[in-house]
């Protein structure tokens, strides 16, 4: 029998039952092997669906820190005899299968490459509690017991995070230490020396944070000064607002008066959420909204009014499979072409691309600078991979003397000394206006906002020139924020000139680049690379094309939408680029931008000796 | 409708309220409505309300959506700041204004397209929310700038100027605000100013969600025979409940009521409502009556004015979501930014 050997490298999946209470006791699991020193990588993979339905959750375990999706599985936990066929096939040949004995399973269901783990665990539940819902969830606890002791996990470790997690709640403590115990006790009897995949301490994780991306938005909105949220419920982006909500009650809730600084509106729909995100902006609160595709879609109308008329709004994102309802617990980059030119006539907006939940933290505090600034709609572009799974990532950090970046609003006092107000008026030459905000001064500064063509002091016109003039300095305006958004990063594989062939990336692909990198790097194919992170795009990011033969583009979506954004934008010609495309919904992998990369590359080789 | 600007002149004795402002400093652009057009006498009455209650223009802003009726406020309050936003969506974009600045007045203008139709759904969940504002809706039954369409208010059994029927149930804004929590509603006929004037100042003076439906007939495609929202056809079937007087502790507006019992109720901005009683039973602060009153003289063809509900004890969205007295737009980063310290606990709860 074969049998997998690994230390801090390998796979484990859970197959569970939606609604069994089996999420934190996994995610208490892959929390124990980071406070082994070891980094990990978890993802959820759920469907849309309260109970019942299939789950599962994926940790990869990395001492060399890989945080992208790997693909494969070592070891498979498979508490769910709904998927036990397409689980069991998913094991790695000399993997392990771990799996609930109590009830006979017969011999055909199983494979004679895998290494059987049996373990009884109903019969054990059954035996010591009487309490159905105990039952279950004690038995999420019992198996991770018996898994940290299979793969050398301190049981000190886990039964510290227990005491943490319940904190407050402190009744339920000893039982959740005794079930954990019951499971390390039983593998450690039953189990001895079946399985080689091991954790062994390491000091790999030092400060980083393990965190998701929509707690990291949240939390970034609080940063980034915004007073208002309006959001409608759709899924991956709903825990965006909810997070806001928990956040704000932690740090904006006045301590004498216990009144909120911030109001949270759950709207009837999307266009009243976008709507109610202008209104506020208009009048000088920061204010920002929380969405899906389907929203998106939705926000449409609104976000041409915003373009137009000129009023800041911050939209975050969090990009599922579409089209239409599409997979909506799966991961895409699929929005990006309906946000960069949302809305009908000619529009384009600011989108930013942060890769990991530190960068989305960091993204949505600086949306609001940029939309005030630019007086604009921002997109804050992440996805389901990035949102709804936990991250590692490096600490959270806040430079205390960064001031926000209101923006130009026209004040009292400057009104009063006679300062000319034309609110579309071009004063500094960077083609962003001036505003005023309602109720400033008593007779100086009111506009009336609309979204039909006006002149530059906001008086309705429908003259030709006059519309042009408005539509021409708008693209201006978008010229300027090209300066003002994150550049893109750029690596360089030698000290000194260039390889032949560029990748470009952006969002929650990096880390599968990355370590697709490392290992093309190993076999001798070295490439420069270009994060993208943010469009309009800067300057740099048509040199760095220009500069390479051939350039691979890895997106998670069928149609190759940044190649069209950059071919439309940049002028590049397409042929430089070579897509490598994902989209079946699940996080790309190392493993598959290794191989689309490889294969165009010995094609290139031929090629080139033909 | 006139193409003639305003002359800057003005009458030398032209009356001037507390704070020294003229009619004149209420007016707004001139309107590029149809010469007759009920709702610039809505626009009338707004401006007079506010020169009466002695409104700082700049303190007011003016939001609505799209149609003639959401043109109107370009023809008010040049001082004040307005936003002509999406059909049918500006309760959302009112919402967010007064979620950012509670301090100022809000006043929303829509039709009855923009409100019954395609924004329905924006208009029953901003009441629903409690939005402190007034909100009005110039109600004409008929889509006015695309020439003639009936609207969803426009009543079953009507006819449209090019002679269409229209088959379908009406919508009643009233009953609807009345059922999803108005804490005021009133409705009014834009050729009955002495009723509009001291119905829109009470709103203006109600701190909570205030609705008045103003049906304001439309001189160009449904103000003919067989229109229920024609001027003759309303005169006839107008049924006033109350009239009412506002005293503002300085003085009182004269408007012409008839005699009957009167009741004087206290404004939480210092002044008095005295309600004159037309109909000896309606009683505006019982709701279930007011719905059952409304219900009953409508399947009789008769149109409920006056002031219709009012609870005297309001609670608006500031007080449901309990947010801070300060405007939120004017919190300081201070205030808001939990800073570096902040960071660390997030930081440490997340290893």
């Amino acid at each position: 029998m074969p049998a997998i050997k690994s230390v801090n490298d390998f796979v484990v999946k859970f197959a569970n039952v939606n609604g069994s209470g089996s999420a934190s006791a996994n995610e208490m699991f892959a929390r124990s092997i980071l406070r082994m020193g070891v980094p990990v990588t978890s993802r959820n993979i759920f469907p849309s669906n309260i109970q019942g339905l299939p789950t599962w959750y994926e940790v990869r375990v990395s001492g060399h820190g890989w945080l992208g999706r790997r693909g494969g599985v070592d070891l498979m936990a498979a508490m769910n005899p709904q998927t036990w066929d397409k689980d069991v096939a998913s094991i790695d040949a000399g993997g392990y299968l771990f799996y609930d004995s109590s009830r006979a399973v017969p011999p055909s269901k199983f494979r004679d490459d895998i290494n059987i783990l049996r373990m009884p665990l109903t019969e054990i539940c059954n035996a010591t509690y009487h309490d159905p819902r105990q039952r279950q969830l004690f038995k999420n606890i019992i198996y991770i017991g018996a898994l940290a002791q299979l793969l050398g996990i301190e049981a000190e470790v886990l039964e510290k995070l227990i005491g943490e997690q319940y904190k407050g709640k402190d009744a339920l403590i000893a039982p959740n230490h005794q079930a954990l115990r019951m499971g390390y006790d039983h593998a450690r009897d039953n189990l001895a020396n079946v399985c080689s995949l091991k954790i062994e301490r390491a000091n790999e994780v030092g400060e980083r944070i393990f965190v998701s991306g929509n707690d990291a938005a949240g939390l970034g909105c609080v940063y980034g000064g915004a007073t208002v949220a309006a959001w409608y419920p759709i899924t991956p982006s709903t825990s965006v607002a909810e997070a806001f909500g928990k956040h704000c009650r932690k740090y904006r809730v006045d301590a004498e008066t216990g009144k909120n600084k911030f109001a949270i509106v759950q709207s009837e729909d999307e266009i009243s959420a976008i709507g109610t995100v202008i209104g506020a902006s208009w009048n000088g609160a920061r204010a920002f909204t929380a969405t899906s595709g389907p929203g998106i879609s939705l926000m449409q109308e609104f976000l041409g009014l915003a373009y137009f008329a000129e009023i800041p709004a911050v939209i975050i994102d969090v990009q599922r499979g579409g089209p239409s309802t599409g997979m909506p617990t799966r991961t895409q980059q699929a929005d990006l072409l309906t946000c960069a030119y949302a809305s009908h006539g000619d529009t384009k907006h600011v989108l930013l691309l942060p890769e990991d939940p530190r960068e989305l933290f960091e993204f949505c505090a600086q949306s609001f600078d940029l939309a005030e600034r630019l007086q604009t709609p921002v997109f804050v572009l992440e996805d389901l991979d990035i949102g709804m799974n936990d991250w590692l990532c490096e600490p959270f950090k806040w430079d205390d003397s960064r001031v926000y970046d209101r923006g130009k609003v026209m004040t009292a006092e400057e009104l009063e000394a006679g300062k000319t107000f034309g609110r579309y008026l071009d004063v500094d030459g960077d083609a962003i206006p001036y505003r005023t905000l309602p109720g400033t001064h008593p007779t100086k500064g009111a506009y009336f906002t609309r979204g039909s063509s006006r002149d530059r002091f906001a008086k309705y016109s429908e003259e030709g020139p006059v519309y042009q003039d408005n539509m021409q300095r708008l693209l201006r305006k978008f010229d300027t924020a090209r300066s003002l958004v994150p550049a893109p990063v750029i690596t360089h594989a030698k000290p000194e000139g260039r390889t032949k062939c560029g990748v470009i990336y952006f969002g929650s692909t990096a880390p599968a680049v990355r370590e697709a990198l490392a290992t093309l790097k190993a076999d001798g194919v070295e490439l420069d690379t270009m994060r993208l992170r943010a469009f309009p795009f800067p300057e740099a990011v048509t040199d760095f094309i220009n500069a390479y033969d051939q350039v691979f583009l890895v997106e998670q979506n069928r149609d190759a939408q940044m190649r069209s954004l950059l071919v439309n934008e940049c002028g590049i010609d397409p042929a430089r680029f070579v897509s490598v495309l994902h989209f079946d919904g699940t996080p790309i992998t190392a493993r598959f931008i290794i191989g689309a990369i490889a294969e165009r590359l010995s094609l290139s080789s031929k090629e080139a000796a033909e | 409708m006139t193409y003639i600007a305003k002359p800057k002149l003005r009458h030398p004795g032209i009356a001037v309220n507390r704070l020294g402002f003229t009619h004149r400093d209420y007016e707004g652009s001139i309107s590029t409505l149809c010469a007759g057009c009920g709702h610039d006498s809505i626009s009338f009455a707004i401006i007079q309300a506010c020169f009466e209650l002695n409104i700082e223009p700049h303190r007011v802003a003016k939001l609505s959506g799209i149609g003639c009726s959401s043109k109107t406020p370009d023809y008010l309050l040049g001082q004040s700041h307005g936003f002509n936003s999406v059909h049918g969506r500006m309760p959302s974009v009112l919402t967010g204004a007064n979620l950012a600045n509670r301090d100022l007045l809000y006043l929303g203008v829509s039709g009855d397209g923009d409100s019954a139709s395609i924004g329905l759904g924006q208009f029953v969940h901003c009441v629903r929310r409690g939005v402190n504002m007034v909100y009005i809706t110039e109600n004409n039954g008929v889509y006015g700038l695309t020439k003639g369409q009936f609207s969803a208010t426009a009543d079953k059994g009507s006819k449209s100027k090019a002679g269409g029927f229209n088959a379908d149930s009406p919508l009643d804004l009233v009953s609807m605000a009345l059922m999803v929590g108005a804490t005021f509603v009133g409705r009014s006929f834009s050729g009955d100013k002495p009723q509009m004037v001291p119905l829109i100042m009470a709103a203006m003076s109600h701190p909570g969600p205030a609705f008045i439906d103003i049906v304001s007939p439309c001189v160009a495609f449904n103000n003919h025979a067989g229109s229920t929202k024609a001027y003759d056809f309303v005169r006839a079937h107008n049924e006033a409940v109350n009239r009412l007087d506002i005293m503002e502790p300085r003085e009182a507006i004269k408007v012409e009521y008839a005699p009957g019992t009167t009741e004087e109720v206290a404004l939480h901005d210092g002044s008095t409502l005295k309600l004159a009683k037309l109909a000896a039973d309606y009683d505006p602060f019982d709701k279930i009556g007011a719905m059952n009153y409304l219900q009953s003289r409508a399947a009789e063809g008769e149109l409920v004015t006056g002031l219709i509900y009012m609870d005297s004890a309001p609670k608006d969205m500031h007080a449901n979501l309990n947010t801070v007295a300060a405007p939120l737009n004017r919190l300081s980063e201070k205030e808001l930014c939990p800073g570096s310290k902040g960071l660390d606990s997030f930081n440490a709860s997340h290893r």
